[in-house]
């Protein structure tokens, strides 16, 4: 699918000399927000390149950039369309863009406006300013549980090969192979390991605020034990410390593993954070699938 | 609401008072309402709602304000970690993250 808008200068309604000019990215769905706020509010629309990508990731890679911004202006001839010498940009494109440099490269000033394209109304009524609400980035559960599905296929293909080496080997026992005994009980390993998965990828996002701890590393532990004591008493782990012990090593490193990729989805996690958090997590975390993994297989093949 | 915290004592947010000229541009562009202006300069005020996106310091105009920003994504962090490059997501082949 294509989510590209071509770059150039759009107009909503009937500008004129005075009208606003709103800058955004060529990403379809950013194009359409601003589009549709500026319903009845004659505008041009300057649609700058910034390959497809949404504003705020594109301003993070200079997409969304100074040059850019500056390129477009000229090329589009600006200071001829209009008398004014103003742009309103998306507050979330400030991360590429330097207000003072557009200014001295084109003449320019850079007004940031609201974060979301809805507010610009508000903002125009206030003449043209955003209130604190209007300039910081919230996470309700509405937002997190849409960011979840981008999480849920991370594990690709392996979300198809882990299950079935699971299935598979949980027909092994010191007496010998059992089909049925993989067949009957397989399924179990199967559940648990969608489980885990699902507790970082789904459950932890959904439930970000009210699990404790800073660290999405544990949230994600706590989450996949929470979940683990649920299999365990519903049967599904199996009986015995054999089978037990290794189910909630794997059950919390991969729940825990999950939920700290969730910091890319989240609007506040910091790039020293995250780096502290995976420096102690991610060892961690792959020691208890490790030593989960061999200790699950060990009980096939031996009694304990 | 008043939003998430993530880590304590981690950001690499600097902020040089001495060159600040209480243009505001800091407030306007944060959006974790890191800054508030004190006696007509910039102070900060939440240090750890800081989540290093950068926008602060590449629009201070008097270079006041430094920060190592980039992407806060476990994720990104890991493929800069595989291909040996700084932390970087997706983006340009999914369309949809971050």
């Amino acid at each position: 699918m294509n989510y590209r808008v071509l770059p150039g200068l759009y107009a909503t309604g009937a500008p004129g000399r005075n009208s606003h000019v709103f800058v955004t990215g060529n990403y379809k769905l950013s194009f359409d927000h601003l589009r549709r706020a500026l319903n009845g509010i004659d505008a041009w629309m300057l649609v700058i390149d910034t390959r497809g990508i949404n504003v705020w990731c594109a301003a993070g890679k200079g997409t969304f950039g100074t040059t850019e911004l500056a390129n477009r202006i000229r090329l589009h001839h600006l200071d001829q369309l209009v008398d004014h010498r103003r742009v309103i940009l998306p507050q979330l494109g400030a991360t590429g863009v330097a207000a003072h440099e557009v200014k001295k490269m084109t003449g320019f000033s850079v007004v940031y406006g609201p974060v979301k394209a809805a507010d610009i109304r508000n903002f125009l009524e206030a003449g043209e300013k955003s209130d604190e609400s209007m300039r910081r980035i919230a996470f309700p559960l509405t937002e997190r549980l849409k960011l979840i599905p981008v999480d849920l296929f991370y594990g690709k293909y392996y979300l198809l090969i882990v299950p079935s080496v699971f299935l598979a080997l949980s027909g092994f026992t010191p007496a010998g192979y059992s089909f049925d005994l993989a067949l009957h009980s397989g399924w179990k390993t199967t559940v648990n390991l969608f489980a885990g998965y699902l507790s970082g990828c789904a459950l932890t996002p959904a439930l970000l605020p009210w699990i404790p701890f800073r660290s999405f590393s544990l949230k994600g532990l706590a989450t996949g034990w929470l979940v683990a004591i649920l299999l365990a008493s519903a049967g599904m782990l199996g009986s015995g410390v054999g089978d037990l012990f290794p189910w909630f090593l794997i059950l919390g490193g991969v729940s825990s593993f999950m939920a700290m990729n969730f910091t890319g989805s989240s609007t506040f996690t910091s790039l020293s954070g995250v780096q502290k958090e995976m420096k102690t997590a991610l060892p961690v975390q792959i020691s208890m699938v490790i030593v989960g993994l061999a200790g699950w297989i060990l009980t096939r093949f031996v009694d304990l | 609401m008043t939003g998430f915290v993530y880590l304590t004592d981690v950001v690499t947010l600097q902020l040089d008072v001495e060159k600040c000229t209480g243009c505001r541009m800091c407030l306007m562009v944060c959006p974790h309402a890191v800054f508030e202006i004190e006696n007509k300069r910039a102070s900060i005020r939440n240090r750890d709602f800081c989540m290093e996106c950068g926008a602060c310091s590449k629009n201070c105009p008097e270079g006041a304000i430094s920060v190592k920003s980039g992407v806060g994504c476990a994720a990104g962090i890991l493929n800069g970690l595989i291909r040996g490059t700084e932390p970087t997501c997706d983006c340009d082949s999914g369309g949809g993250c971050c």
